[in-house]
């Protein structure tokens, strides 16, 4: 299983390792390094390593690297999707997964790794159980504790442990009860040239923020669940009820969580709420390039597309930019070539555009490569797939809680050929 | 002057420290041991204050409880005599009231790797197995795996695996994972132990684990279903119907071994079943979704749908556009979609896959662009229809000029001559034009390929491949080997003209490298072309295999491995798991004496035959230069220090006979009579070197007017519905002839002959119709005699003296090719005189003569004129 985990940050400095077996030494991950030299891109990095005598399996996450040592044979999923928890974790206990509040929190990272596995075997990894095992550091716990004296280290054994509901801790109390879900849609496309699809796929989830006194058995039922036939549910949704009924049954973890992810495939028709106008030429022996791109609406059901993002990477041949938005601002690095405009609100009867030119390296060639355009861009109050919550229901409890349902479309990785 | 100082702000700071762990306030104590752990965290030494942290432990506080274990488990092996005082505190905690205790206990006690601590574990160990409290029991299963690790002995011997298996049935889903997982562990490192002796039970209980357990549990439940073989296929199908929920769960490690035991299980059930295609269409949306995850995890995932789609394609035929690349996706991520969209591809959705193949081979890149060049070769190959899209798609990219991109379309062009020859020929011109941009050995190897396999379409080959020859020390083996071949089919194709060419490679090859794989082949050709060109033709421009639609597939039993090791680390890397590091060392071992003994034996012949082959060198590499003589010599006759002079043979003429001899003979094929039997109607005293060449060239001309090579099949009945053919040349009385036995082997009748020939080297032509008496019956066979002429249309053949003839009857038409004796085109009154001769042959330019020393012949001009 895992045998030990070692943090290294963009520089090439391992500032934390811990061993669950028995110690590896800090040289296993020469390799790594060798591997992180050899990439162009920090991203680049491979996730699996081989070394003579272990496997390193790494992932990248807010400019860190968790690197895993493995010396058997070890679902490498297995061990990717634990880093991801751990990730997860000092997010939410730090709110931020930096190296500096890791650092900060060294002897709560240590408690929680150590709790989250043992001999290498996973543990506790729901936030809930952790959280009952090893208090969150809190600024008003940090001075509680220095004046009573008390710890950070829960003193019973953690409800959720055993029972047939690991995510739910006994005993939840809240005056303000509620449940709000968040329907998030992403879109994944490819545009070609001419403006047609070539893959269009959405991504979606629904984020829920449970706050429920007692154990509330709930439901949540969709106008149109046909849509969703490709689905992963969070442990608690009843699955056989999902199968015979389309329903959504289940006792919610207490927080936030998130209760299902689908994906909408190409096969059905998904919705493009933008169009890209584009014309971007270089001339053979001509220093000069033009540049010409102009954003407009597209299916989006009467909402505004808002904070657009157009980023490119133009071609390395191109020196600078002399270019004029109709709205937002526009930034170019000439070192990494990256074009970046922050258009804002696209507004249907003023359709925004960047016009201008490239000046290239004097004498150069025509650059071969044609640069993507890479668009972001968030719609409220709409689910592009179309999907619609019918009804949310209670069990279990006596009690009227607040419910609350709200969607919203963004892109994905929405990129355009030129 | 810096370590020193960095030396002594450690030593102050451990001072402090220790200070602070004595300290009678409990709060500076837990600040203090938190100090500690930081810095051991950080990697700092704070060995030193083993015994004031171990002093600590005796504790209520929990948190300062599990502090003080968190060091003590990093330090009890460089400690090994203070940890012992650990132990009674651990042993009394086992036995705490609180199940928290008492499982961190046996858990902190399982990690601390000292022996003498172990010995005191069992008691505690085998009383927390049994805890009531399912938290203890699920944390002691673990123990027994660290345990394990330690001192497998010890497990055995307190039958602590019993107890575990034991726990297979426990009520508690949580501590059936665990135990699960504690087995597989343990059954890693004895790959040949019936630890997990799975039954119907037993599968049913994991089943049942399998709903309500973890998602870690899951994972570990599911890898060990996988290990299960059903009885039959009901079973299968009911342990089936029992996973497939579990390929909607979040956690990809859960999807991904589901898959691992239905891809298994599916096997064993009926292909014709209902069931069988919902469960294939079930296994598409959760492999769909996995590519919608992280990147790391797209990469495990694409890796093992690399293995899914050659195991079952029809599972993600209709889903190529998931694996369209984007373009920031990472490298490794991209060069997978480009693998499995390879794969996919098909007649249906092969324009799909090229337009955007084409579209990534202008990507930045290089690996990647790299790759998708080769990936449209690969379509070609792959799908029919498409080769002339791919191809000219190459083209393009080809017209492109960049570097790379050239080189690689040079490769995979190569491999589309190969698969469909003769059909895209006319694009060497355009890759000719590339030829001095290549500089990566496998582009110049498939460049020289290329010249060579086409040597007679393309005119300037000779001086093609004469310009690779140039540096040819300077290349890698890989071309060097390539050029050699090359230029041996240029030789073989037109050997007018390569002589020197071939004679300079083959010297190249053999005298001046030292790469053994080179002076072989170099040798090898050399002994060919100089014993029996017609052979060598035969070897080297023999019909190649056809080449496979898929490259890289998978081995079919690796892949069926692989299969069952589906969301493994072999999975990832494609490679069998006994290949792996450690775990599987056992399999390995006994593999091996197997191999080692067979490497022993096939040793002591290797030294036999090499000590045959071990003569030869300094014989082949004679320091006088001479090389062909001598090979030649060594070869086929005794060293010439032996006895009488060999018999005359044509190899006696050494070095000239492989430009001589085997010329004439490569060109007269059927000629079969040995120059030794040449009588000497040319005996004018000329001076010897003439002679010889007389010997070679002219000699033949006179005696052939009587020699008739014997008849040979043209035209097997299996070719031509019934109708044999065999045939031969002649030249009677001054007329060339061509003499056929036809028998008919058909069931019925033949008639209405006729004959055509192809235009040929010399314009030879039916002088008259073919007269095939009629009616011709099964089983009849008659004699025919065509009269020739040489006034038909003259085109030069390959070789020279190829016919292609054309026979029609009243069943169809047939084709047939043959080889006719130079020496029935030679008329009889061709004597000269001497004066003649001499001005004919000062005539022929002098850069067309080449000059031979012959030695160790022991003919003399008297010798050859007399016999």
């Amino acid at each position: 299983m895992i045998h030990s985990l070692f943090l290294v940050n963009a520089s090439g400095d391992i500032f934390l390792e811990k061993h669950w077996k028995s110690v590896v030494s800090r040289s296993v991950c020469d390799y790594f390094f060798e591997a992180q030299e050899r990439a162009t891109e920090p991203e680049n990095v491979p996730p699996v390593i081989p070394t003579p005598h272990h496997y390193l399996i790494s992932v990248l996450r807010h400019r860190i690297y968790f690197v895993a040592v493995i010396q058997s044979e070890v679902p490498p999923l297995f061990v990717i999707e634990f880093l991801h928890r751990v990730v997860d974790t000092f997010q939410d206990y730090f709110g931020v997964c930096t190296e500096a509040a890791i650092k900060d929190n060294v002897v709560v990272v240590y408690e929680l790794l150590e709790e989250m596995l043992d001999n290498g075997f996973p543990l506790a990894t729901e936030s809930n159980i952790l959280k009952e095992l090893i208090k969150p550091p809190t600024i008003l716990r940090t001075m509680v504790n220095t004046i009573t004296g008390s710890t950070n280290v829960g003193e019973q054994l953690p409800t959720g442990q055993l029972s047939v509901v690991p995510w739910r801790r006994t005993g939840v109390k809240y005056t303000n009860n509620e449940a709000y879900f968040d329907v998030v849609e992403e879109i994944d496309a490819i545009i070609d040239k001419s403006g047609s699809t070539i893959t269009a796929e959405i991504q979606g989830v629904i984020d829920a923020c449970v706050k429920l006194t007692g154990m509330p058995d709930l439901t949540l039922s969709f106008m149109n669940p046909r849509l969703l036939d490709d689905v992963s549910f969070h442990p608690c949704v009843r699955f056989k009820r999902w199968e015979a009924e389309r329903i959504l049954s289940f006792i919610p973890p207490d927080g936030n969580f998130r209760l299902l992810s689908y994906h909408v495939s190409s096969q059905n028709l998904v919705a493009i709420p933008v169009y890209v106008k584009h014309n971007i030429t270089f001339r053979e022996g001509s220093s000069q390039g033009r540049f010409d791109l102009t954003l407009g609406p597209k299916q989006t059901m009467g909402k505004a597309v808002e904070s657009v993002l157009v980023s490119s990477q133009l071609p390395r041949g191109v020196l600078n930019t002399n270019l004029n938005p109709s709205q937002g601002t526009y930034t170019f690095d000439p070192v990494t070539k990256l074009l970046t405009w922050d258009v804002g609100k696209i507004n249907p009867q003023k359709l925004p555009s960047l016009k201008g030119s490239m000046s290239l390296q004097a004498g150069a060639s025509k650059p071969d490569e044609n640069p993507t355009i890479n668009i972001q861009f968030k719609i409220q109050q709409m689910a592009i797939s179309g999907l619609k919550v019918n009804r949310l229901d209670m069990y279990g409890e006596k009690y009227k809680p607040f419910k609350g349902i709200k969607y919203m479309t963004k892109a994905g990785k929405f990129q355009v050929r030129t | 002057i810096h370590n020193l100082k960095y030396f002594k702000r450690t030593c102050g700071e451990i001072f402090e420290l220790k200070a602070e762990l004595n300290s009678d306030k409990k709060e500076k104590k837990k600040e203090a041991v938190k100090k500690v752990i930081a810095s051991m965290t950080v990697g700092k030494d704070v060995s030193a204050l083993f015994p004031d942290v171990v002093n600590c432990m005796q504790t209520d506080n929990l948190e300062l409880k599990k502090l003080v274990y968190l060091y003590l488990m990093n330090y009890a092996k460089s400690q090994p005599d203070m940890a012992i005082m650990a132990v009674n505190t651990f042993v009394k905690d086992c036995e705490d009231p609180n199940p928290l205790i008492r499982a961190l206990a046996v858990r902190t006690m399982g990690c601390i790797r000292v022996d003498k601590i172990t010995e005191y574990l069992c008691e505690p160990l085998r009383k927390c197995l049994k805890d009531e409290d399912p938290y203890v029991r699920k944390t002691a299963a673990v123990c027994v795996a660290k345990l394990h690790d330690i001192n497998a002995q010890l497990v055995e011997d307190q039958g602590f695996l019993d107890t575990l298996k034991d726990l297979i049935s426990d009520s508690n889903p949580m501590v059936v994972a665990n135990a699960v997982a504690a087995l597989s562990e343990i059954a890693e490192s004895h790959p040949n132990s019936n630890l997990l002796d799975l039954n119907p039970q037993s599968i049913n209980k994991l089943l049942t684990a399998l709903n309500e357990c973890t998602e870690w549990g899951q994972i570990f439940i599911l890898d060990c279903l996988a290990n299960y073989t059903p009885r039959d296929d009901r079973e299968s199908q009911s342990i089936c119907e029992r996973v497939t929920p579990r390929l909607s769960h979040a956690n990809s490690a859960v999807v991904l071994s589901a898959v691992k035991v239905l891809m298994k299980f599916m096997e064993m059930l009926p292909k014709d079943l209902d069931y069988y295609g919902t469960l294939l269409k079930k296994l598409a949306p959760p492999l769909v979704t996995l590519l919608s995850a992280e990147p790391e995890l797209q990469y495990v995932a694409l890796r093992n749908i690399n293995l899914i789609v050659q195991k079952r394609p029809e599972i993600l035929k209709h889903e190529m556009k998931v694996f369209f690349v984007k373009y920031n996706d990472p490298i490794y991520v991209k060069l997978e979609k480009l693998d499995i969209m390879i794969r996919l591809a098909s007649q249906a959705n092969i324009a799909q896959v090229l337009a955007e193949l084409k579209e990534y081979a202008t990507e930045v890149d290089v690996d990647f662009v790299r790759k998708a060049v080769r990936a449209i070769g690969r379509c070609a190959i792959k799908v029919e229809q498409s080769a002339e899209r791919c191809v000219s798609t190459l083209l393009d990219l080809i017209q492109t000029k960049v570097n790379y991109v050239v080189q690689e379309a040079i490769v995979v062009i190569k491999d589309i001559f190969r698969k469909y020859p003769n059909k895209y020929e006319s694009v060497i011109a355009t890759l000719c034009e590339n030829l001095d941009s290549l500089d990566e050995p496998e582009a110049r190897a498939a460049m020289i390929w290329i010249v060579g396999e086409y040597a007679e379409r393309i005119d300037n080959a000779d001086e093609l491949l004469e310009s690779f020859l140039e540096g040819f020390h300077d290349e890698s083996t890989q071309v060097q080997l390539q050029l050699l071949t090359a230029i041996v089919k240029l030789f073989l194709k037109k050997p007018t003209e390569t002589q020197e060419l071939v004679q300079q490679v083959l010297s190249l090859a053999t005298q001046d490298s030292d790469n053994p794989d080179l002076r072989d082949r170099g040798y090898i050709y050399w002994r060919l072309l100089s014993t029996d060109p017609v052979a060598a033709k035969e070897v080297v421009l023999a019909e190649k295999p056809l080449i496979s639609e898929e490259t890289d597939l998978i081995e079919p039993t690796l892949l069926e491995e692989l299969i069952c090791h589906i969301g493994t680390l072999a999975s990832v890397y494609h490679k069998p798991p006994s290949a792996f590091v450690e775990g599987s060392r056992g399999v390995q071992h006994k593999r091996l004496p197997a191999r080692a003994g067979s490497g022993e034996s096939a040793e002591s012949p290797d030294t036999v035959s090499t000590g045959g082959v071990s003569e030869a060198p300094p014989a082949v590499i004679p320091s006088q230069g001479d090389l062909l003589g001598d090979l030649l010599n060594l070869d086929l006759t005794p060293p010439t220090t032996t006895g009488p002079p060999p018999p005359t043979s044509s190899m006696q003429m050494g070095a000239m006979d492989l430009l001589g001899g085997g010329l004439d003979s490569l060109m007269g094929a059927s000629f079969g009579a040995p120059p030794a039997v040449m009588p000497g109607s040319f005996n004018a005293p000329v001076s010897g070197g003439l002679s010889d060449l007389f010997d070679l060239g002219g000699g033949v001309g006179m005696p052939m007017g009587a020699y008739v090579p014997p008849k040979t099949v043209w035209l097997p009945a299996m070719k031509a519905k019934g109708l044999e053919i065999s045939g031969t040349f002649a030249r009677r009385s001054g007329v060339v002839q061509m003499e056929m036995t036809l028998t008919n082997k058909a069931m019925s009748v033949m008639g209405d002959f006729a004959i055509q020939f192809n235009r040929n080297s010399f314009g030879l032509a039916p002088a008259g119709p073919l007269q095939v008496l009629t009616p011709f019956t099964p089983n009849q066979s008659i004699e025919v005699t065509l009269p020739l002429n040489t006034v038909g249309p003259v085109m030069k053949m390959e070789p020279l003296n190829n016919l292609q003839v054309a026979v029609k009857n009243n069943i169809d038409v047939f084709y047939f090719s043959c080889q006719y004796p130079i020496s029935m085109l030679f008329v009889e009154d061709g004597k000269m005189e001497r004066q003649v001769f001499l001005a004919t042959w000062k005539d022929i330019p002098n850069d067309n003569e080449s000059q031979f020393q012959i030695k160790d012949c022991h003919l003399n001009s008297v010798v050859v004129s007399t016999t």
